[in-house]
Protein backbone atom coordinates (compact mmCIF):
# COMPACT_ATOMS: atom_id res chain seq x y z
CA UNK A 1 0.00 0.00 0.00
CA UNK A 2 1.38 3.53 -0.79
CA UNK A 3 1.63 6.01 2.85
CA UNK A 4 -1.65 7.92 3.10
CA UNK A 5 -2.71 10.50 6.12
CA UNK A 6 -5.75 9.55 7.99
CA UNK A 7 -8.46 11.28 9.12
CA UNK A 8 -11.90 10.82 10.84
CA UNK A 9 -14.15 13.62 9.67
CA UNK A 10 -16.51 14.78 12.59
CA UNK A 11 -19.71 16.06 10.64
CA UNK A 12 -20.72 15.78 7.09
CA UNK A 13 -19.66 19.73 6.68
CA UNK A 14 -16.28 18.49 8.06
CA UNK A 15 -16.26 15.59 5.77
CA UNK A 16 -17.23 18.26 2.56
CA UNK A 17 -14.35 20.51 3.71
CA UNK A 18 -11.84 18.22 4.13
CA UNK A 19 -12.40 16.20 0.46
CA UNK A 20 -12.71 19.77 -1.13
CA UNK A 21 -9.30 21.01 0.69
CA UNK A 22 -7.34 17.84 -1.33
CA UNK A 23 -7.75 16.42 -5.18
CA UNK A 24 -6.12 12.74 -3.55
CA UNK A 25 -8.21 12.88 -0.95
CA UNK A 26 -10.95 10.03 -0.57
CA UNK A 27 -13.01 9.00 2.06
CA UNK A 28 -13.16 5.26 3.36
CA UNK A 29 -16.72 3.54 4.75
CA UNK A 30 -16.41 0.24 4.69
CA UNK A 31 -13.24 -0.56 3.10
CA UNK A 32 -13.86 -2.92 1.31
CA UNK A 33 -13.43 -2.15 -2.30
CA UNK A 34 -10.70 1.60 -1.45
CA UNK A 35 -8.55 -0.93 0.65
CA UNK A 36 -8.36 -3.75 -1.74
CA UNK A 37 -7.94 -1.32 -4.20
CA UNK A 38 -5.14 0.60 -2.55
CA UNK A 39 -3.14 -2.26 -2.08
CA UNK A 40 -3.32 -3.46 -5.71
CA UNK A 41 -1.82 0.37 -6.34
CA UNK A 42 -4.82 1.04 -8.29
CA UNK A 43 -5.97 3.55 -5.97
CA UNK A 44 -3.08 5.62 -4.54
CA UNK A 45 -4.52 8.20 -1.96
CA UNK A 46 -2.68 10.73 0.00
CA UNK A 47 -5.44 10.95 2.66
CA UNK A 48 -8.26 9.04 4.09
CA UNK A 49 -11.05 10.50 5.45
CA UNK A 50 -12.85 8.56 7.63
CA UNK A 51 -16.67 8.53 7.46
CA UNK A 52 -18.10 5.60 9.74
CA UNK A 53 -18.40 8.30 12.73
CA UNK A 54 -20.57 10.10 10.79
CA UNK A 55 -24.85 10.04 12.21
CA UNK A 56 -25.96 8.65 8.66
CA UNK A 57 -26.36 5.15 10.00
CA UNK A 58 -30.53 5.10 9.77
CA UNK A 59 -33.34 3.82 7.84
CA UNK A 60 -36.06 5.92 8.34
CA UNK A 61 -39.56 7.08 6.87
CA UNK A 62 -39.43 9.67 4.16
CA UNK A 63 -42.30 12.16 3.58
CA UNK A 64 -43.39 10.71 0.55
CA UNK A 65 -44.74 7.68 1.98
CA UNK A 66 -40.90 5.84 0.64
CA UNK A 67 -37.95 5.14 3.10
CA UNK A 68 -34.63 7.23 3.26
CA UNK A 69 -31.42 4.85 3.98
CA UNK A 70 -28.13 6.60 5.49
CA UNK A 71 -25.47 6.15 3.38
CA UNK A 72 -23.43 4.38 6.22
CA UNK A 73 -26.20 1.81 6.39
CA UNK A 74 -24.15 -1.34 6.24
CA UNK A 75 -25.35 -4.06 3.74
CA UNK A 76 -26.21 -6.63 6.06
CA UNK A 77 -28.01 -4.47 8.47
CA UNK A 78 -30.38 -3.03 5.43
CA UNK A 79 -30.99 -6.54 4.27
CA UNK A 80 -32.78 -7.64 7.36
CA UNK A 81 -34.07 -4.33 8.24
CA UNK A 82 -38.16 -5.28 9.06
CA UNK A 83 -39.19 -2.57 6.70
CA UNK A 84 -36.98 -3.29 3.66
CA UNK A 85 -37.82 -6.87 4.35
CA UNK A 86 -41.39 -6.40 4.54
CA UNK A 87 -42.02 -3.45 2.16
CA UNK A 88 -38.82 -3.99 -0.20
CA UNK A 89 -38.15 -7.44 -0.34
CA UNK A 90 -36.63 -6.82 -4.07
CA UNK A 91 -33.50 -5.27 -2.37
CA UNK A 92 -32.93 -7.61 0.33
CA UNK A 93 -32.91 -10.36 -2.29
CA UNK A 94 -30.45 -8.29 -3.85
CA UNK A 95 -28.10 -7.35 -1.24
CA UNK A 96 -28.29 -11.07 0.45
CA UNK A 97 -27.02 -12.34 -3.20
CA UNK A 98 -24.17 -10.01 -2.66
CA UNK A 99 -20.49 -10.84 -1.56
CA UNK A 100 -20.37 -12.85 1.66
CA UNK A 101 -21.66 -12.45 5.37
CA UNK A 102 -18.39 -10.66 6.42
CA UNK A 103 -18.16 -8.26 3.52
CA UNK A 104 -21.86 -7.40 4.23
CA UNK A 105 -21.18 -6.61 7.83
CA UNK A 106 -18.60 -4.03 6.52
CA UNK A 107 -20.40 -2.82 3.10
CA UNK A 108 -21.85 0.41 2.95
CA UNK A 109 -24.81 1.98 0.93
CA UNK A 110 -22.82 4.36 0.28
CA UNK A 111 -19.41 2.52 -0.54
CA UNK A 112 -21.58 -0.08 -2.90
CA UNK A 113 -23.43 2.28 -5.02
CA UNK A 114 -19.26 3.90 -5.65
CA UNK A 115 -17.33 0.06 -5.90
CA UNK A 116 -15.25 -0.18 -8.94
CA UNK A 117 -15.86 -2.57 -11.36
CA UNK A 118 -13.86 -5.98 -11.14
CA UNK A 119 -12.05 -6.37 -14.75
CA UNK A 120 -8.82 -7.71 -14.11
CA UNK A 121 -6.93 -5.28 -16.11
CA UNK A 122 -8.35 -3.10 -14.51
CA UNK A 123 -6.90 -4.35 -11.22
CA UNK A 124 -3.37 -5.55 -12.98
CA UNK A 125 -1.36 -2.18 -13.24
CA UNK A 126 0.94 -4.34 -15.82
CA UNK A 127 -1.37 -4.11 -18.22
CA UNK A 128 -3.19 -1.13 -20.40
CA UNK A 129 -6.44 -0.11 -19.08
CA UNK A 130 -8.06 3.00 -19.69
CA UNK A 131 -10.20 3.48 -16.56
CA UNK A 132 -7.59 3.03 -14.14
CA UNK A 133 -5.08 5.35 -16.66
CA UNK A 134 -6.31 7.26 -19.41
CA UNK A 135 -5.76 7.04 -23.03
CA UNK A 136 -3.50 3.37 -22.15
CA UNK A 137 -5.66 1.48 -23.88
CA UNK A 138 -8.53 -1.18 -23.01
CA UNK A 139 -6.81 -4.84 -22.25
CA UNK A 140 -10.28 -6.00 -22.63
CA UNK A 141 -11.34 -5.82 -25.80
CA UNK A 142 -9.06 -8.13 -27.80
CA UNK A 143 -8.39 -9.60 -24.41
CA UNK A 144 -9.91 -12.28 -21.33
CA UNK A 145 -13.35 -10.64 -21.46
CA UNK A 146 -15.90 -13.36 -20.55
CA UNK A 147 -17.30 -11.08 -17.17
CA UNK A 148 -17.56 -8.28 -19.82
CA UNK A 149 -20.30 -5.67 -21.06
CA UNK A 150 -22.81 -6.69 -23.62
CA UNK A 151 -24.11 -3.16 -23.47
CA UNK A 152 -23.48 0.19 -23.87
CA UNK A 153 -20.19 -0.57 -23.85
CA UNK A 154 -17.67 2.31 -26.16
CA UNK A 155 -14.30 1.33 -27.90
CA UNK A 156 -12.42 2.69 -24.70
CA UNK A 157 -13.99 0.38 -22.22
CA UNK A 158 -16.41 -2.61 -21.83
CA UNK A 159 -16.05 -3.38 -18.37
CA UNK A 160 -19.25 -3.98 -15.56
CA UNK A 161 -20.38 -2.33 -12.84
CA UNK A 162 -20.42 -5.09 -10.62
CA UNK A 163 -23.34 -4.38 -7.65
CA UNK A 164 -26.40 -6.47 -6.64
CA UNK A 165 -27.64 -3.82 -4.63
CA UNK A 166 -27.63 -1.09 -7.53
CA UNK A 167 -29.53 -3.35 -9.75
CA UNK A 168 -32.44 -3.30 -7.12
CA UNK A 169 -32.25 0.22 -6.84
CA UNK A 170 -32.20 0.85 -10.68
CA UNK A 171 -35.51 -0.94 -10.69
CA UNK A 172 -36.80 0.65 -7.68
CA UNK A 173 -36.45 3.78 -9.04
CA UNK A 174 -34.08 5.12 -5.57
CA UNK A 175 -32.67 8.73 -5.41
CA UNK A 176 -28.74 9.10 -4.33
CA UNK A 177 -28.30 11.63 -1.98
CA UNK A 178 -25.16 13.91 -2.07
CA UNK A 179 -24.01 17.29 -0.02
CA UNK A 180 -20.98 19.03 -1.91
CA UNK A 181 -19.54 22.53 -1.21
CA UNK A 182 -22.48 23.89 -3.41
CA UNK A 183 -25.55 22.12 -0.90
CA UNK A 184 -27.39 19.14 -0.98
CA UNK A 185 -28.51 17.38 -4.17
CA UNK A 186 -30.95 14.31 -5.18
CA UNK A 187 -29.97 12.30 -8.00
CA UNK A 188 -32.28 10.21 -10.10
CA UNK A 189 -30.90 6.66 -9.64
CA UNK A 190 -30.71 6.53 -13.36
CA UNK A 191 -28.49 9.26 -13.63
CA UNK A 192 -26.26 8.11 -10.66
CA UNK A 193 -23.89 5.91 -12.88
CA UNK A 194 -22.72 6.15 -16.46
CA UNK A 195 -21.62 5.05 -19.60
CA UNK A 196 -18.14 4.92 -20.59
CA UNK A 197 -17.95 6.81 -23.67
CA UNK A 198 -14.69 8.34 -24.19
CA UNK A 199 -14.12 9.02 -20.13
CA UNK A 200 -13.98 5.23 -18.57
CA UNK A 201 -12.07 7.04 -15.81
CA UNK A 202 -15.79 8.54 -14.18
CA UNK A 203 -17.88 6.10 -13.14
CA UNK A 204 -20.73 7.91 -11.94
CA UNK A 205 -21.80 11.92 -11.82
CA UNK A 206 -20.94 12.22 -8.12
CA UNK A 207 -18.73 15.51 -8.02
CA UNK A 208 -15.21 14.63 -6.47
CA UNK A 209 -15.94 16.99 -3.73
CA UNK A 210 -19.43 15.51 -2.54
CA UNK A 211 -20.50 13.24 -0.12
CA UNK A 212 -23.60 10.50 -0.45
CA UNK A 213 -25.52 10.99 2.73
CA UNK A 214 -28.89 8.97 2.05
CA UNK A 215 -30.33 7.28 -0.81
CA UNK A 216 -34.16 7.43 -1.15
CA UNK A 217 -36.68 4.93 -1.42
CA UNK A 218 -40.18 5.88 -3.33
CA UNK A 219 -43.04 4.11 -2.02
CA UNK A 220 -43.75 1.89 -4.67
CA UNK A 221 -42.17 -1.05 -3.54
CA UNK A 222 -43.47 -4.13 -5.81
CA UNK A 223 -43.51 -5.97 -2.26
CA UNK A 224 -45.73 -8.91 -4.15
CA UNK A 225 -44.37 -9.51 -7.58
CA UNK A 226 -40.83 -9.17 -7.71
CA UNK A 227 -37.80 -11.32 -8.21
CA UNK A 228 -33.58 -11.15 -8.12
CA UNK A 229 -32.12 -13.97 -10.33
CA UNK A 230 -28.16 -13.65 -10.41
CA UNK A 231 -26.25 -16.08 -12.21
CA UNK A 232 -22.48 -16.60 -11.82
CA UNK A 233 -19.66 -18.99 -11.70
CA UNK A 234 -20.17 -20.65 -8.39
CA UNK A 235 -23.07 -20.58 -6.02
CA UNK A 236 -22.69 -18.07 -4.01
CA UNK A 237 -19.33 -15.42 -3.17
CA UNK A 238 -18.66 -14.63 -7.03
CA UNK A 239 -20.05 -11.57 -8.90
CA UNK A 240 -22.50 -11.99 -11.53
CA UNK A 241 -22.23 -12.94 -14.85
CA UNK A 242 -26.07 -11.62 -15.52
CA UNK A 243 -28.51 -10.45 -12.85
CA UNK A 244 -31.88 -9.89 -13.06
CA UNK A 245 -34.31 -7.58 -10.82
CA UNK A 246 -37.79 -7.92 -11.71
CA UNK A 247 -40.69 -6.20 -10.95
CA UNK A 248 -44.22 -6.69 -11.63
CA UNK A 249 -48.01 -4.97 -11.15
CA UNK A 250 -50.32 -7.35 -11.70
CA UNK A 251 -54.05 -6.51 -12.98
CA UNK A 252 -55.49 -10.47 -12.64
CA UNK A 253 -53.43 -11.89 -15.73
CA UNK A 254 -52.10 -8.44 -17.07
CA UNK A 255 -49.40 -6.10 -16.01
CA UNK A 256 -50.06 -3.05 -15.27
CA UNK A 257 -46.43 -1.91 -14.63
CA UNK A 258 -43.13 -3.68 -14.84
CA UNK A 259 -39.64 -2.79 -13.86
CA UNK A 260 -36.81 -4.13 -15.50
CA UNK A 261 -33.40 -4.03 -14.86
CA UNK A 262 -29.90 -6.21 -15.25
CA UNK A 263 -26.72 -6.01 -13.74
CA UNK A 264 -23.01 -7.97 -15.17
CA UNK A 265 -24.26 -7.07 -18.58
CA UNK A 266 -22.76 -2.72 -18.91
CA UNK A 267 -20.99 -0.06 -17.70
CA UNK A 268 -23.95 0.53 -15.17
CA UNK A 269 -27.30 -0.85 -13.72
CA UNK A 270 -29.04 -1.52 -17.12
CA UNK A 271 -32.71 -0.37 -17.71
CA UNK A 272 -34.72 -0.11 -20.92
CA UNK A 273 -37.58 1.89 -21.24
CA UNK A 274 -39.06 0.34 -24.42
CA UNK A 275 -38.95 -3.25 -23.18
CA UNK A 276 -41.08 -2.32 -19.89
CA UNK A 277 -43.51 -0.47 -22.10
CA UNK A 278 -43.31 -3.70 -24.12
CA UNK A 279 -44.64 -5.53 -20.90
CA UNK A 280 -47.30 -2.94 -19.95
CA UNK A 281 -51.03 -3.79 -21.02
CA UNK A 282 -49.13 -7.52 -22.11
CA UNK A 283 -50.68 -10.30 -20.43
CA UNK A 284 -48.16 -11.90 -17.92
CA UNK A 285 -47.01 -14.87 -19.83
CA UNK A 286 -43.49 -16.25 -20.66
CA UNK A 287 -44.43 -15.11 -24.58
CA UNK A 288 -44.78 -11.42 -23.17
CA UNK A 289 -41.60 -11.87 -21.34
CA UNK A 290 -39.70 -13.27 -23.90
CA UNK A 291 -40.60 -10.07 -25.92
CA UNK A 292 -39.67 -7.58 -23.79
CA UNK A 293 -36.20 -9.86 -23.43
CA UNK A 294 -35.71 -9.39 -27.40
CA UNK A 295 -36.37 -5.59 -27.00
CA UNK A 296 -33.72 -4.86 -23.97
CA UNK A 297 -31.11 -7.28 -25.95
CA UNK A 298 -31.55 -5.53 -29.69
CA UNK A 299 -28.22 -4.14 -29.31
CA UNK A 300 -26.73 -6.55 -27.36
CA UNK A 301 -23.14 -7.39 -28.95
CA UNK A 302 -20.13 -10.04 -27.43
CA UNK A 303 -16.93 -9.74 -27.46
CA UNK A 304 -15.64 -13.11 -27.40
CA UNK A 305 -15.63 -14.56 -24.40
CA UNK A 306 -18.44 -12.80 -23.66
CA UNK A 307 -20.74 -13.62 -26.31
CA UNK A 308 -22.80 -16.61 -24.03
CA UNK A 309 -24.16 -13.93 -22.31
CA UNK A 310 -26.49 -12.38 -24.56
CA UNK A 311 -28.26 -15.77 -24.65
CA UNK A 312 -28.17 -15.85 -20.77
CA UNK A 313 -29.28 -12.74 -20.06
CA UNK A 314 -32.14 -13.47 -22.68
CA UNK A 315 -33.33 -16.86 -20.54
CA UNK A 316 -32.82 -15.26 -17.12
CA UNK A 317 -34.50 -12.12 -18.07
CA UNK A 318 -37.44 -14.42 -18.94
CA UNK A 319 -37.23 -16.68 -16.06
CA UNK A 320 -36.93 -13.71 -13.37
CA UNK A 321 -40.02 -12.18 -15.02
CA UNK A 322 -41.50 -15.81 -14.39
CA UNK A 323 -40.97 -15.57 -11.19
CA UNK A 324 -42.02 -12.37 -10.04
CA UNK A 325 -45.22 -13.10 -11.51
CA UNK A 326 -45.64 -16.30 -9.98
CA UNK A 327 -45.10 -14.85 -6.61
CA UNK A 328 -42.12 -17.31 -6.16
CA UNK A 329 -39.06 -15.10 -6.25
CA UNK A 330 -35.82 -16.58 -6.36
CA UNK A 331 -34.28 -17.91 -2.96
CA UNK A 332 -30.85 -16.64 -1.89
CA UNK A 333 -30.41 -19.37 0.46
CA UNK A 334 -31.71 -22.36 -1.74
CA UNK A 335 -30.15 -21.70 -5.17
CA UNK A 336 -32.10 -23.89 -7.28
CA UNK A 337 -33.37 -22.07 -10.10
CA UNK A 338 -37.06 -23.00 -10.27
CA UNK B 1 22.25 18.49 -9.98
CA UNK B 2 18.77 20.18 -9.44
CA UNK B 3 17.36 16.83 -10.86
CA UNK B 4 19.20 14.76 -8.91
CA UNK B 5 18.11 16.76 -5.76
CA UNK B 6 14.62 16.36 -6.63
CA UNK B 7 15.02 12.31 -7.42
CA UNK B 8 16.52 12.07 -3.90
CA UNK B 9 13.90 14.30 -2.62
CA UNK B 10 10.94 12.62 -3.77
CA UNK B 11 12.58 9.51 -2.99
CA UNK B 12 12.92 10.53 0.67
CA UNK B 13 8.88 11.34 0.65
CA UNK B 14 7.93 7.94 -0.85
CA UNK B 15 10.30 5.89 2.04
CA UNK B 16 9.83 8.64 4.79
CA UNK B 17 9.08 7.40 8.22
CA UNK B 18 5.84 6.29 8.62
CA UNK B 19 3.73 9.06 10.70
CA UNK B 20 2.11 6.44 13.33
CA UNK B 21 -1.10 6.42 14.92
CA UNK B 22 -1.79 5.38 18.44
CA UNK B 23 -4.71 2.82 18.74
CA UNK B 24 -6.45 1.95 21.29
CA UNK B 25 -9.23 -1.14 21.90
CA UNK B 26 -10.24 -4.10 23.20
CA UNK B 27 -8.54 -7.58 22.03
CA UNK B 28 -9.79 -10.52 23.42
CA UNK B 29 -10.77 -8.75 26.60
CA UNK B 30 -7.52 -6.33 27.24
CA UNK B 31 -7.59 -3.21 26.52
CA UNK B 32 -4.45 -2.55 24.17
CA UNK B 33 -2.68 0.24 22.82
CA UNK B 34 -0.26 0.36 19.29
CA UNK B 35 1.27 2.22 17.56
CA UNK B 36 0.85 1.89 13.63
CA UNK B 37 1.17 3.26 10.42
CA UNK B 38 -2.47 4.41 8.98
CA UNK B 39 -2.10 1.43 6.00
CA UNK B 40 -1.86 -0.90 9.03
CA UNK B 41 -4.41 -3.66 8.32
CA UNK B 42 -6.29 -5.12 11.56
CA UNK B 43 -5.08 -8.44 10.65
CA UNK B 44 -1.67 -7.17 10.38
CA UNK B 45 -1.59 -5.72 13.71
CA UNK B 46 -3.33 -8.55 15.33
CA UNK B 47 -0.79 -11.01 13.88
CA UNK B 48 2.62 -8.08 13.91
CA UNK B 49 1.95 -5.82 17.21
CA UNK B 50 -0.09 -8.21 19.43
CA UNK B 51 1.47 -11.71 18.16
CA UNK B 52 -1.84 -13.16 17.96
CA UNK B 53 -1.31 -14.79 15.08
CA UNK B 54 -4.27 -17.49 15.32
CA UNK B 55 -5.96 -15.12 12.39
CA UNK B 56 -4.69 -16.12 9.36
CA UNK B 57 -3.84 -14.09 6.17
CA UNK B 58 -5.31 -16.26 3.27
CA UNK B 59 -5.71 -13.84 0.15
CA UNK B 60 -5.45 -10.86 1.86
CA UNK B 61 -7.82 -9.56 -0.37
CA UNK B 62 -11.42 -10.34 0.91
CA UNK B 63 -11.63 -13.72 -1.17
CA UNK B 64 -11.44 -16.05 1.28
CA UNK B 65 -12.26 -15.34 4.80
CA UNK B 66 -9.04 -16.99 6.73
CA UNK B 67 -8.95 -13.52 8.48
CA UNK B 68 -12.26 -12.82 9.77
CA UNK B 69 -12.56 -11.88 13.72
CA UNK B 70 -15.97 -10.58 15.47
CA UNK B 71 -15.82 -6.76 16.00
CA UNK B 72 -18.62 -5.73 18.76
CA UNK B 73 -19.57 -9.65 18.07
CA UNK B 74 -19.91 -8.96 14.18
CA UNK B 75 -17.91 -10.87 11.89
CA UNK B 76 -16.02 -8.90 9.66
CA UNK B 77 -13.21 -9.59 7.11
CA UNK B 78 -10.02 -8.06 8.98
CA UNK B 79 -7.39 -8.26 5.69
CA UNK B 80 -9.96 -5.61 4.46
CA UNK B 81 -10.11 -3.44 7.50
CA UNK B 82 -7.74 -0.59 8.70
CA UNK B 83 -6.02 -0.66 12.60
CA UNK B 84 -6.81 3.05 12.84
CA UNK B 85 -10.61 2.40 12.03
CA UNK B 86 -10.74 0.40 14.81
CA UNK B 87 -9.76 2.98 17.63
CA UNK B 88 -11.87 2.10 20.65
CA UNK B 89 -13.39 -0.88 18.81
CA UNK B 90 -13.69 -4.48 20.58
CA UNK B 91 -12.48 -7.38 19.08
CA UNK B 92 -12.72 -11.21 19.65
CA UNK B 93 -10.09 -13.52 17.79
CA UNK B 94 -9.66 -17.57 17.61
CA UNK B 95 -7.68 -16.53 20.74
CA UNK B 96 -9.83 -14.84 22.72
CA UNK B 97 -13.02 -17.36 22.69
CA UNK B 98 -12.28 -20.13 25.27
CA UNK B 99 -13.58 -19.77 28.36
CA UNK B 100 -11.33 -20.68 31.62
CA UNK B 101 -9.30 -23.32 30.22
CA UNK B 102 -12.89 -24.92 28.42
CA UNK B 103 -13.16 -24.32 24.70
CA UNK B 104 -15.59 -22.91 23.24
CA UNK B 105 -18.62 -25.28 22.36
CA UNK B 106 -17.65 -24.83 18.45
CA UNK B 107 -14.54 -25.70 18.96
CA UNK B 108 -15.06 -28.52 20.99
CA UNK B 109 -17.50 -29.51 17.97
CA UNK B 110 -15.07 -28.77 15.25
CA UNK B 111 -12.77 -31.29 16.62
CA UNK B 112 -15.81 -33.57 17.34
CA UNK B 113 -16.88 -33.99 13.83
CA UNK B 114 -13.06 -33.44 12.23
CA UNK B 115 -13.97 -30.58 10.34
CA UNK B 116 -10.42 -29.62 9.47
CA UNK B 117 -7.67 -31.26 7.70
CA UNK B 118 -4.68 -28.67 6.95
CA UNK B 119 -6.34 -26.26 9.35
CA UNK B 120 -5.67 -23.07 7.82
CA UNK B 121 -8.92 -21.88 7.13
CA UNK B 122 -10.49 -23.50 10.80
CA UNK B 123 -10.07 -20.19 12.99
CA UNK B 124 -11.75 -18.15 10.28
CA UNK B 125 -14.31 -20.62 9.81
CA UNK B 126 -14.92 -20.62 13.80
CA UNK B 127 -15.42 -16.90 13.94
CA UNK B 128 -17.70 -16.39 11.15
CA UNK B 129 -19.77 -19.33 13.00
CA UNK B 130 -19.84 -17.26 16.03
CA UNK B 131 -20.90 -14.54 14.06
CA UNK B 132 -23.31 -16.72 12.24
CA UNK B 133 -25.18 -17.60 15.56
CA UNK B 134 -25.16 -14.20 17.06
CA UNK B 135 -26.96 -12.97 13.70
CA UNK B 136 -29.74 -15.46 14.46
CA UNK B 137 -30.84 -15.96 10.45
CA UNK B 138 -29.96 -19.51 9.80
CA UNK B 139 -32.54 -22.07 10.38
CA UNK B 140 -32.13 -24.24 7.94
CA UNK B 141 -28.49 -26.76 6.42
CA UNK B 142 -28.95 -24.22 3.23
CA UNK B 143 -29.43 -21.55 5.55
CA UNK B 144 -25.99 -22.42 7.12
CA UNK B 145 -24.61 -23.06 3.96
CA UNK B 146 -25.14 -19.32 2.23
CA UNK B 147 -24.57 -17.92 5.19
CA UNK B 148 -21.29 -19.76 5.79
CA UNK B 149 -20.18 -19.36 2.05
CA UNK B 150 -17.70 -16.33 2.84
CA UNK B 151 -14.96 -19.12 4.36
CA UNK B 152 -13.52 -21.22 1.90
CA UNK B 153 -12.23 -24.83 2.82
CA UNK B 154 -8.96 -25.33 0.73
CA UNK B 155 -9.38 -29.10 2.40
CA UNK B 156 -13.41 -28.99 1.45
CA UNK B 157 -13.64 -30.32 4.84
CA UNK B 158 -17.58 -28.22 4.32
CA UNK B 159 -19.47 -31.45 5.29
CA UNK B 160 -18.30 -31.69 8.90
CA UNK B 161 -18.01 -28.00 9.12
CA UNK B 162 -21.79 -27.71 8.35
CA UNK B 163 -22.35 -30.65 11.13
CA UNK B 164 -19.77 -28.77 13.86
CA UNK B 165 -22.56 -25.69 13.32
CA UNK B 166 -25.74 -27.57 13.38
CA UNK B 167 -24.88 -29.35 16.39
CA UNK B 168 -23.66 -26.23 18.27
CA UNK B 169 -26.85 -24.57 16.92
CA UNK B 170 -29.19 -27.18 18.11
CA UNK B 171 -27.69 -27.51 21.49
CA UNK B 172 -28.50 -23.72 21.73
CA UNK B 173 -25.37 -23.04 23.81
CA UNK B 174 -25.17 -19.56 23.70
CA UNK B 175 -21.98 -18.36 21.59
CA UNK B 176 -19.73 -15.67 23.15
CA UNK B 177 -16.90 -13.85 22.00
CA UNK B 178 -18.63 -10.64 22.20
CA UNK B 179 -22.32 -10.06 22.20
CA UNK B 180 -24.02 -8.79 19.59
CA UNK B 181 -24.81 -4.72 19.32
C1 LIG C 1 -14.29 -10.78 -2.48
C2 LIG C 1 -15.39 -9.78 -2.70
C3 LIG C 1 -16.59 -10.19 -3.27
C4 LIG C 1 -17.63 -9.28 -3.49
N1 LIG C 1 -18.78 -9.72 -4.07
C5 LIG C 1 -19.77 -8.83 -4.34
C6 LIG C 1 -20.97 -9.23 -4.99
O1 LIG C 1 -21.16 -10.41 -5.31
N2 LIG C 1 -21.92 -8.28 -5.24
C7 LIG C 1 -21.73 -6.98 -4.89
O2 LIG C 1 -22.63 -6.18 -5.13
N3 LIG C 1 -20.61 -6.57 -4.30
C8 LIG C 1 -19.62 -7.46 -4.02
N4 LIG C 1 -18.47 -7.03 -3.43
C9 LIG C 1 -18.23 -5.59 -3.31
C10 LIG C 1 -18.75 -4.95 -2.07
O3 LIG C 1 -20.16 -4.96 -2.09
C11 LIG C 1 -18.22 -3.52 -2.06
O4 LIG C 1 -16.82 -3.57 -1.91
C12 LIG C 1 -18.84 -2.68 -0.97
O5 LIG C 1 -20.21 -2.53 -1.17
C13 LIG C 1 -18.18 -1.30 -0.91
O6 LIG C 1 -18.67 -0.60 0.22
P1 LIG C 1 -17.66 -0.03 1.33
O7 LIG C 1 -18.47 0.71 2.32
O8 LIG C 1 -16.79 -1.11 1.85
O9 LIG C 1 -16.84 0.97 0.43
P2 LIG C 1 -15.36 1.58 0.59
O10 LIG C 1 -14.37 0.59 0.11
O11 LIG C 1 -15.17 2.18 1.93
O12 LIG C 1 -15.48 2.78 -0.47
C14 LIG C 1 -15.68 2.55 -1.85
C15 LIG C 1 -15.62 3.91 -2.56
O13 LIG C 1 -16.72 4.71 -2.20
C16 LIG C 1 -16.31 5.95 -1.65
N5 LIG C 1 -17.29 6.26 -0.61
C17 LIG C 1 -17.72 5.42 0.38
N6 LIG C 1 -18.74 5.99 1.05
C18 LIG C 1 -18.97 7.21 0.48
C19 LIG C 1 -19.91 8.26 0.72
N7 LIG C 1 -20.84 8.18 1.69
N8 LIG C 1 -19.86 9.37 -0.04
C20 LIG C 1 -18.92 9.47 -1.05
N9 LIG C 1 -18.02 8.51 -1.32
C21 LIG C 1 -18.04 7.40 -0.57
C22 LIG C 1 -14.90 5.74 -1.19
O14 LIG C 1 -14.15 6.93 -1.23
C23 LIG C 1 -14.39 4.72 -2.20
O15 LIG C 1 -13.93 5.37 -3.35
C24 LIG C 1 -17.44 -7.92 -3.14
C25 LIG C 1 -16.26 -7.51 -2.55
C26 LIG C 1 -15.23 -8.41 -2.33
C27 LIG C 1 -13.97 -7.94 -1.71
S1 LIG D 1 -12.72 -2.92 -19.95
FE1 LIG D 1 -12.44 -0.90 -18.99
S2 LIG D 1 -11.60 -1.45 -17.01
FE2 LIG D 1 -11.25 -3.26 -18.33
S3 LIG D 1 -9.25 -2.97 -19.34
FE3 LIG D 1 -10.77 -2.06 -20.69
S4 LIG D 1 -10.71 0.10 -20.04
FE4 LIG D 1 -9.84 -1.05 -18.36
S1 LIG E 1 -7.19 -13.06 4.11
FE1 LIG E 1 -8.92 -11.81 4.43
S2 LIG E 1 -10.40 -12.74 3.17
FE2 LIG E 1 -8.61 -13.88 2.65
S1 LIG F 1 -8.93 -27.32 6.66
FE1 LIG F 1 -7.46 -26.89 5.14
S2 LIG F 1 -8.33 -25.09 4.24
FE2 LIG F 1 -9.91 -25.76 5.52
Amino acid sequence: MNNFDYARATDVADAVRRIAADANARFVAGGTNLVDLIKEGVARPSRLIDITHLPLDRVEDAADGGLRIGALVRNSDLAWHPQIEARYPLLASALLAGASAQLRNMATTGGNLLQRTRCFYFYDTTTPCNKREPGSGCSARDGVNRMHAILGASEHCIAVHPSDMCVALAALEARVLATGPEGDRSIPFAEFHRLPGDRPEIDTTLRADEIITAVELPAKCFAKNYSYLKVRDRLSYAFALVSVAAALDLDGGSIKEARLALGGVAHKPWRNRAAEDALTGAPATRESFARAADVLLREARGYGHNDFKIDLARRAIVRALTQAAAGTPQSQADKRIR
Amino acid sequence: MAHHASAAASRAERFAAPAKTTVTFRVNGTNRTINVAPWTTLLDALRVNLDLTGTKKGCDQGQCGACTVLIGGRRVLSCLSLAVMQDGAEVTTIEGLARDGKLHPLQRAFIDHDAFQCGYCTPGQICSAVGLINEGKARSPDEIRELMSGNICRCGAYTAILAAIEEVMANGRAPSGGAAR
